[in-house]
């Protein structure tokens, strides 16, 4: 290196350095495009209306968020490239969470980079990515869950399975990736504890995203003789699926994790109606404060092809604010200690980072498609709405964890 | 009995879909003696083009416009693109069309957007035609199958029983000939290019609907294509149309198996919860045309029609 390049690297860097200090650098590390564009894009949105809310608040300890996207294509190496890149141009807070197979990538990434790295360590913020193993035999402490993982959402589907008597044979449905066959798994495994009487007629998994035609699959179900589908199936697959499951008059309840995927409900139409539910943290249409409701239609404005679906994006956001704030600092590790056992108060209950995993525990809500709602979702009349006995407390949904944590040393 | 019967409608109409894109490969490939990558691409633009149109108009005039459109988008690559490139030899020409398609897919990106637009079937047929064991049958797909079929006589026609097939055909295997008998033949050959496209446009106008319209349709159904072309035989229409049913059928039969290796194999005591035992068939549907066609060049290179060896 000559010393006109380095002097001119030094000058770089120093002006990297002082930017970081004005500023909160956060990464976005999800699908930008193709099929599963839609469900990163939305919750993009979602975390860039509440960044800007926070920045125009005052920001986070009087620094401001800068939020930047970066387009992994759901590819664990893609997505390896990116996080490089983030990390390089100064990120340490990352946000993930289309693909289990992503998440665990970035897991491991995170894992090496902060062992090698000290003092310049990076936190990861998973909203969606829910393999039960993340919070459990692989935990890190660098990795925060946001979202119930498909353990919690399949004990509230199998709880609400277990009151439905006329379901007697259940047909499973998912993408063939590490997400998908833990939900197959919990599912089986749940369904013989609860119900040993169902009987288990389909065990399914599809390539992840390359489906263009579900409407086999869907006459497999059929002619299965099912009284109900589950499947953990999310974006373009759980809209291509509803897609033909519409077209084959099918009327199958499907209990799903990801129901409110952008399009599923537009593609069933008036037969989504106590058809299609989903378990997920919170809907639009439960009962909330003006300012969640401001805060729904805000976001509709704003994003008219997107609905207002991915509410665990502003908690993860809002906590890390309250992190910060009560460390005093958004040094990572800081931040990190801050959030363990933190209890925030949100729209839809109270939602608790626990310590021992970094599993957030939080209210979870079976829903189904109704006429009747204050908000439709995919720019229809329809939307979703609680069903009798759907609400499940924190304490209930929580599950045990077996998880041993390493944690580096306290600042 | 139920999974042979949906595998059998679902896989004639897969088919005769692949076939409406392989045709017009395969002729082309006759013609300028390689294959072109852009293909898929034009299968693309003719459901893009459908979108635009029927968004303003109806799904009925953009059915017989977006083919039309992307025919005519096609001649004109031939012309002053393909025409020019193809004094430098078939290298030049087929990394031209390597490039056409990563320039088409990145145009569409750009107009569209990078997620799928939202392209509907027309509510004239969207209603279940009949209902079989208890799942219905939608009408649009019966329509596809009618519309590919009517393709199917009309390019027969056109090549087998008019004066001007009689001359395309002579111009695809014997150009200067044909040339001396003082035809225009690269103005023969600008129309067969313009006539594929717009096959390929067609079979996008009604699959995309049906399926998905995104910037990545291009990609996905490139392969499947060019394994049809290959398994039927390279230039070989019967066999791109044999080579089209034969994978639809078989890519929708194995998505109806249950069974998996451990139990086919179950002499050979492979335990059923082993890495390979408990593959079943049905995961395997996805890959079955490129088993088809890595078998097909071992043991029959020129494919099943096809009069020449690759």
């Amino acid at each position: 290196m000559s010393i006109k390049t380095a002097a001119l690297a030094a000058a770089v860097s120093a002006v990297a350095v002082t930017a970081a200090q004005a500023e909160i650098k956060m990464a976005f590390i999800d699908p930008l495009s193709g099929p599963f564009g839609p469900s990163g894009e939305a919750a993009y949105t979602s975390y860039l209306l509440e960044a800007e809310r926070i920045n125009e608040a005052g920001g986070v300890n009087g620094e401001m968020i800068e939020l930047t996207g970066y387009d992994n294509k759901v590819n664990p190496k893609e997505s390896l490239v990116q996080l490089q890149k983030a990390i390089d141009s100064g990120a340490r807070y990352i946000f993930q969470g289309n693909g289990s197979s992503v998440a665990a990538a970035i897991i491991d990434a995170v894992n090496k980079h902060n062992k090698r790295n000290p003092g310049d360590e990076v936190l990861f913020f998973n909203y969606a990515a829910v393999t039960p193993a993340f919070t459990n035999e692989s935990c890190s402490f660098w990795h925060f869950r946001f979202d119930a993982h498909a353990d919690m959402k399949m004990a509230a589907i199998t709880d609400y399975i277990r009151s439905q008597d006329d379901i007697k044979k259940v047909y499973l449905i998912g993408q063939d990736y590490i997400f998908g066959q833990a939900v197959a798994a919990a599912a089986e495994s749940q369904l013989t504890e609860k119900r040993p009487d169902i009987e288990i007629v389909g065990n399914e998994l599809h390539p992840l995203g390359k489906v263009k035609d579900f409407t086999p699959y869907i006459q497999k179900i059929i002619s299965s003789g099912a009284d109900a589908v589950i499947t953990g199936n999310w974006g373009a697959d759980m809209q291509l699926l509803m897609k033909a499951a519409a077209e084959s008059g099918s009327d199958i309840p499907y209990m799903t994790f990801y129901g409110g995927s952008l399009g599923a409900v537009s593609a069933l139409g008036e037969g989504a109606m106590d058809l299609l539910y989903q378990v997920s943290e919170g809907i639009t249409n439960l009962e909330a404060s003006d300012e969640q409701y401001e805060l729904i239609e805000t976001y509709k404005e704003r994003f008219p092809e997107y609905d207002y679906y991915y509410h665990r994006a502003h908690v993860a956001m809002r906590m890390f604010k309250e992190a910060a704030e009560k460390a005093g600092s958004v040094d990572p590790i800081a931040v990190a200690y801050a959030l363990e056992g933190m209890v925030h108060q949100d729209a839809y209950g109270p939602v608790t980072m626990r310590a021992e995993d970094h599993q957030a525990q939080q209210n979870l809500y079976i829903s189904t498609v109704s006429d009747d709602v204050k908000y439709g979702v995919d720019n229809i009349e329809l939307g979703w709405k609680v069903v009798e006995g759907g609400e499940i407390d924190a304490s209930v949904a929580e599950q045990p964890t077996t998880c041993e944590m390493e944690r580096p040393e306290k600042p | 009995m139920e999974t042979i019967v949906f595998a059998l409608l679902n896989g004639v109409i897969y088919g005769l879909l692949l076939f409406m894109l392989s045709s017009g490969l395969t002729l082309i490939f006759s013609m300028m003696g390689v294959l072109n990558f852009a293909h898929a691409s034009f299968y693309m633009l003719g459901a893009y083009f459908a979108f635009t149109i029927s968004g303003s108009t109806t799904f009925w005039i953009a059915l017989f416009v977006a083919p039309v459109l992307v025919g005519l988008v096609g001649a004109v690559v031939e012309r002053y693109g393909l025409r020019k490139v193809h004094a430098n030899g078939h290298v030049a020409e087929l990394l031209f069309t390597f490039g056409l398609a990563y320039l088409i897919e990145e145009i569409v990106k750009i107009v569209y957007g990078k997620t799928a637009v939202d392209y509907r079937i027309p509510d004239l047929l969207n209603f279940p035609a009949f209902t079989i064991y208890g799942a219905s049958f939608p009408a649009y797909r019966i329509f596809m199958l009618f519309i590919a079929i009517g393709m199917l006589i009309g390019l027969w026609y056109l090549l087998k029983k008019t004066r001007a097939g009689l001359i395309i055909q002579a111009a695809l295997t014997h150009p200067h000939m044909v040339g001396h008998l003082g035809h225009n033949v690269p103005l023969i050959f600008m129309t067969v290019f313009g006539i594929g496209c717009a096959m390929a446009g067609l079979a996008g106008v009604i699959a995309g609907n049906i399926f998905v319209t995104d910037p990545a349709m291009a990609v996905q159904m490139g392969p499947i294509v060019f394994v049809v072309v290959v398994v039927g035989g390279i230039g070989s229409l019967e066999g791109a149309f044999l080579a089209s049913l034969l994978i639809g059928l078989i890519q929708n039969f194995a998505v109806g198996i249950n069974a998996s290796f451990a139990e086919i194999f179950w002499f050979t005591g492979l335990s059923p919860t082993s890495e390979i035992g408990d593959i079943t068939i049905s995961s395997l549907a996805p890959v079955m045309p490129f088993l088809l066609l890595v078998l097909m060049l071992i043991f029959r290179p020129r494919g099943l029609m096809g009069e020449q060896e690759l």
